[in-house]
């Protein structure tokens, strides 16, 4: 009897496991087909970029289309980058880029290591300021500073495109949460070995915070890479003209009779230095990002 | 005598940050609100020796002012689609990607994806996707040569090809293609913040789940979302701060016209306004219509926050 009992039991047990089994497996298969269904759709633009980018007119404008071209045209790029006179617009985006982040960051990393070493009065209620102005859309300092910019006779020049942006008050925030971490021990030992506060700074403090630098870094080229409403107000001219502004402004139409592959040849030369820039560097941007929820 | 050295010290490593920040942040904020109260001000009229009166016309000029309202309805409208259906779609994509083990990082990678690109190449890709090559461009018989790709899915399970973006298209099919854009755009940056949340949720809840075999909805409800509320807070309030600034998405997919050809304007927003207001050097119903934005986003962030406070488990 209590062995029949047992085996009873034991058989429920069997039967309970085969269907939780079912059920894990059911459950899997489900969570990994929404998944890649969800991938699908967030790479099919870019899949369409690509393809389109390679089709010529004729082929992208059948009424079936194709989703692999029959014959690869590699001259849309080279359309695309006349078109668009992308060799200069990526050379000014560079420039702009490279300076504004040199310059950024010298002054994060001064004014970071202010708060968070230095002694001075008002230090609290000062930095409390700076994340206040962080609340304020960025709007409304442009519309002032257009008119500052207009009247230090900046319009098309490259200081207009990098001066503005020099203080980012939220990278100053993200540095100094890393000097902070770095113990004081290590800066007292130094100030008895008679290291200087600017030296100490350079050799210990920095290489420390080299990955938040790196993801600055990063955020900041992307920044450039990606600023549109700011340089076409005030430097859309042929010379200083940015990356995102050149392609807009030489694709004007979007809807209607479009040469299409020629367009989106266009739009993959652009994006693709940020994608390379992804591949290689994903952890940087990815910790910058999750800080920041900000674009650039 | 040290103390004060170091006084000093302190203010040159601070220097340039502050003579920056005094130039293009605080004069900005003073002289935008002291430019929102003087009636009609304009930078150009200014330079020219006119003098302005102090008064609310900016305000009431920009309020009573129909291109701005249908701006401010885009900008709300574009917020109520897409925070909610963004937040849901990257809670269900983060909690996924969290049960799973195999592929779990290639996933990541590719979810992340999109948010390095530029809004404003990636929304012509979209535009290619939804438009209808015509051959006559901006007139009402444009000839439909073939229809976008969107539309040859649709097609393809017997669905009739809609007018998207093109000549004629209604506004209910803008709108849908904006949501779908910006919700693309948002998604990855929401993935991203929930997936860190929820990898660091202590395994022994879902344990003590597990011995009491609780249901997987009874634990996702009652849980995951509770413990993860903080991160949906975060992403919620910054998705409304975003949403309310949305600009470059809609030139993206219809141009600098923000619209279709037929309608031009018609998607503007809040951002769109400002800045048509300052290239025609109204600076003074452009400083009112930032600050009404800027009392907008404060505004919302607040109510988040009163909400978030009743529902977030900290």
């Amino acid at each position: 009897m209590a062995k029949e009992i047992v085996t009873m039991h034991a058989k429920d047990m069997r039967m309970v496991t085969g269907r939780q089994r079912i059920g894990r497996v059911m459950y899997h298969t489900g969570v990994y087909l929404f998944l890649l269904v969800m991938a699908g759709i967030v790479l099919f633009p870019f899949y369409w970029m690509v393809i389109s980018s390679l089709k010529s007119l004729a082929e992208y404008r059948l009424s079936r289309p194709t989703f692999f071209p029959k014959v690869i045209l590699l001259s849309n790029y080279v359309d695309a980058f006349t078109t668009a006179n992308l060799g200069r617009l990526f050379l000014n985006t560079m420039y702009v880029g490279i300076v504004s982040t040199i310059l950024s960051l010298i002054i994060t990393i001064l004014t970071a290591f202010a708060f968070a070493r230095l002694e001075f009065k008002g230090k609290e209620t000062l930095f409390a300021c700076l994340l206040g102005t962080m609340m304020i859309p960025g709007e409304l300092f442009t519309i002032t500073n257009y008119s500052t910019v207009t009247n230090l006779g900046w319009i098309n020049t490259y200081t207009v495109l990098i001066v503005p942006f020099l203080v980012s008050v939220f990278y100053i925030y993200l540095l100094r949460q890393n000097f902070l971490q770095i113990p004081n021990e290590l800066y007292l030992a130094a100030k008895v070995d008679g290291t200087s506060d600017f030296k100490y700074l350079w050799k210990v403090m920095v290489p420390l915070a080299l990955p938040t630098l790196i993801s600055i870094t990063i955020l900041k080229m992307m920044g450039a890479w990606n600023s549109y409403i700011w340089p076409r107000l005030v430097a859309n001219d042929e010379a200083h003209r940015m990356i995102t502004n050149g392609l807009r402004n030489a694709f004007t139409e979007t809807s209607g009779d479009v040469n299409y592959p020629v367009q989106m040849a266009a739009v993959a030369l652009v994006s693709a230095p940020l994608f390379l820039v992804f591949i290689f560097l994903r952890k940087y941007i990815m910790s910058g990002v999750s800080r920041s929820g900000i674009k650039g | 005598m040290v103390e004060s050295k170091q006084q000093w010290k302190a203010w040159v490593y601070l220097a340039p940050a502050i003579v920056l920040l005094l130039v293009f942040t605080v004069w900005p904020i003073i002289n935008t609100v002291r430019m929102a109260f003087l009636e009609n001000y304009s930078g150009l009229k200014a330079a020219g020796g006119m003098v302005f009166e102090f008064g609310f016309g900016n305000f009431e000029k920009v309020v009573n002012y129909r291109r701005f309202v249908s701006c401010l309805k885009n900008t709300v409208l574009l917020c109520l689609w897409t925070v909610p259906i963004s937040t849901f779609l990257a809670l269900l994509i983060a909690v996924a990607l969290n049960a799973i083990k195999p592929l779990q990082k290639v996933l990541q990678t590719i979810f992340f994806l999109p948010y390095v690109t530029n809004s404003i190449a990636i929304g012509m890709v979209f535009a290619a996707m939804f438009n209808i090559v015509g051959s006559f461009y901006g007139t009402e018989n444009e000839i439909i040569v073939t229809a976008g790709i969107i539309n040859n899915v649709i097609e393809f399970f017997g669905g009739k090809p809609v007018n998207w973006i093109n000549y004629g298209s209604s506004y209910a099919a803008n709108m849908f293609v904006m949501v779908v854009y910006i919700v693309w755009n948002a998604l990855p940056f929401k993935i991203l913040v929930l997936l860190g949340g929820l990898q660091s949720i202590n395994k022994q809840y879902y344990d003590a789940a597990k011995v009491d075999s609780t249901p997987k909805r009874r634990i996702f409800t009652h849980i995951t979302v509770p413990l993860l509320s903080p991160m949906l807070a975060y992403v919620i309030i910054t998705g409304f701060i975003g949403g309310f600034k949305e600009y470059t998405s809609v030139v993206g997919i219809f141009g600098e016209n923000m619209g279709p050809p037929n309608d031009a304007g018609r998607l503007n927003t809040m951002v769109g306004f400002i800045y048509d207001a300052l290239s025609t050097n109204q600076q003074g119903r452009a400083s009112a219509a930032a600050l009404i934005l800027f009392g907008i986003i404060l505004v919302v962030t607040m109510i988040n926050l009163q909400v978030s406070k009743k529902r977030v488990h900290y």
